[in-house]
């Protein structure tokens, strides 16, 4: 009894969370450009999604490549940047090391409004035009933080004698890094460019403060946009309602694949 | 080269782009647009009804969203600790999911389903938004310290004549304070902080206290704006040292 009322209860909680994707996702299917007004079952929005045939349809793709080519760049350079800067920490000693970490969790732990604020009037100060390169660069700001914490615990799992070892036994610092250092660290590597992408990905605010006014648009932004506008753009819907599938299906390969890999490590 | 002075590209980087902007606040804050030095935004803000009003607002929904998610939050999270491990995993998949499609899209997505059920957009549905957007942030750490929590203490109460429901308040809730501190960290000030969702949810009604600085900032009252981020920076600041102190404390009762 004790164990159906606890299953019930974390079933409404999802079922709350859910509810408003799964609206999303049923008017996808009708045509109506109001969200919630039902007009007969229909695909024309995903078609028109494929086809590129309808209204604004040129600014919204180009606001999913944005997000897409954004997200990219900023999770590539934190990856670079936090991975190489962990293994610098992973060996800073006290006050320094102190001092470094604290900084790095300042971006985490502000709201993306003062972290978009202060990075626009780091934009405004140093005269620099906005649009694609500081809005990546903003991205890169608050993605590296991740990479670093997500490295620095492989770093201190790891082995520290065998990157010397390699080193002793002739290979060159650079194959020591390819060949010992890097595949150490590639877990926390994966898992940290993952977090800086998603970030990237959902970001709204640091976006918004640091795009300039050169018309630049991510999904995001266009969302906000449109709603000021009165009224999204329909085809919208197919995109979401696509997108939390994909998510679906990944999420659902990657726990295949882990499970599969706790058999065979059983086995 | 020493392995440490891998660090340095990152020191630079964080220098120009975390520490320096952060700079840039103090210093357009206790400026006037020709960039002499005054307290005058500082000053208006007090005597600011708008502002005011909304600082109190925000401060207000963000109380009553943290204990709203600490209320709905922590039975989840004791549930899904208390389960075996395999199936607690996917259910802590189901909960952060949503959280990976828009953000603004769920929150236009809930205005228009409250629109369609002939809900009135207000205070209510602000707050449901809120909880929608930031319950994971507070099921997953606490799930997490309850996780990892030693069994064995509450065992222990159990075996020295405590009934459950002592064994809950007594051991369980305290041990797992770290994970609820954590979790209001996540939550209190993202929701103080929020713009867009609050007009999104409330058909412009409410604003909150990130709405007041977008607003300023982007009609380019940025010395006011850099103000008002300013007064948000010095609570930030405050409610982290709290949280700190308070996990320093409990660090040294374990």
């Amino acid at each position: 009894m004790k164990k159906f009322f606890a299953q019930a209860y974390l079933w409404l909680l999802l079922l709350l969370l859910y509810a408003p994707l799964v609206f999303i996702a049923i008017f996808s299917f009708t045509e109506s450009k109001v969200l919630g007004n039902w007009t007969g079952f229909s695909t024309r929005l995903y078609a028109n999604l494929f086809t590129g045939n309808m209204q604004g349809s040129s600014s919204l793709l180009a606001a999913v490549q944005n997000t897409l080519l954004i997200a990219l760049a900023a999770a590539i350079l934190s990856t670079l940047l936090g991975t190489v800067a962990a293994v610098g920490i992973h060996n800073l000693r006290g006050r320094s090391k102190q001092a470094v970490t604290f900084v790095n969790n300042i971006p985490m732990i502000n709201p993306d409004v003062i972290t978009g604020v202060s990075l626009f009037l780091l934009f405004v100060f140093l005269h620099f035009s906005q649009g694609f390169l500081t809005v990546i660069l903003a991205h890169v700001t608050f993605g590296t933080p991740y990479v670093v914490l997500s490295v620095l615990p492989k770093l201190s799992q790891m082995n520290p004698n065998i990157y010397e070892a390699a080193l002793d036994l002739g290979a060159t610092p650079s194959q020591a890094l390819r060949k010992v250092l890097i595949p150490q660290l590639k877990p926390g590597m994966i898992s940290g460019f993952i977090l800086a992408f998603t970030m990237s990905l959902d970001d709204f605010a640091v976006t918004f403060f640091t795009r300039g006014t050169i018309g630049l648009d991510t999904l995001s932004t266009f969302i906000y946009t449109d709603a000021r506008k009165g009224g999204l753009t329909p085809e919208l819907r197919p995109l979401m309602t696509l997108i939390f599938l994909l998510i679906l299906v990944l999420l659902a390969v990657i726990n295949l694949r882990q499970e599969k890999l706790k058999q065979l490590h059983k086995a | 080269m020493k392995r440490s002075h891998w660090s340095i590209p990152y020191v630079v980087f964080m220098a120009i782009f975390v520490v320096l902007p952060l700079v840039l606040i103090l210093v357009y804050a206790f400026q006037d647009g020709n960039g002499h030095f005054t307290f005058s935004n500082i000053t208006r803000f007090f005597s600011d009804s708008d502002a005011l009003g909304t600082f109190a607002v925000s401060i207000e929904v963000a109380i009553e969203n943290t204990l709203i998610c600490i209320l709905l939050g922590y039975p989840a999270a004791w549930i899904l600790a208390n389960r075996e491990l395999n199936r607690s995993a996917v259910t802590i998949i189901l909960f952060i999911m949503p959280m990976w499609i828009n953000a603004l899209m769920r929150t236009l997505a809930t205005a228009e389903l409250f629109n369609m059920l002939g809900i009135t957009l207000g205070k209510g549905t602000l707050l449901f938004g809120m909880v929608y957007d930031y319950l994971p942030f507070m099921i997953y750490p606490i799930y997490n310290v309850l996780a990892k929590m030693d069994k064995s203490y509450a065992e222990a109460a159990q075996d020295l004549g405590a009934t459950p429901w002592k064994v809950f308040w007594k051991v369980t809730v305290p041990l797992s304070m770290p994970g609820v501190s954590s979790g209001v960290l996540m939550v209190f000030m993202p929701t103080v902080s929020t713009f867009a969702i609050s007009e999104f949810l409330t058909n412009n009604k409410i604003k909150l206290f990130g709405t007041i600085i977008q607003e300023n900032i982007n009609s380019s009252m940025w010395n006011y704006g850099a103000a008002l981020a300013l007064i948000m920076l010095i609570i930030i600041g405050v409610t982290s040292l709290f949280s700190d102190e308070r996990k320093e404390a409990e660090g040294a009762l374990i």
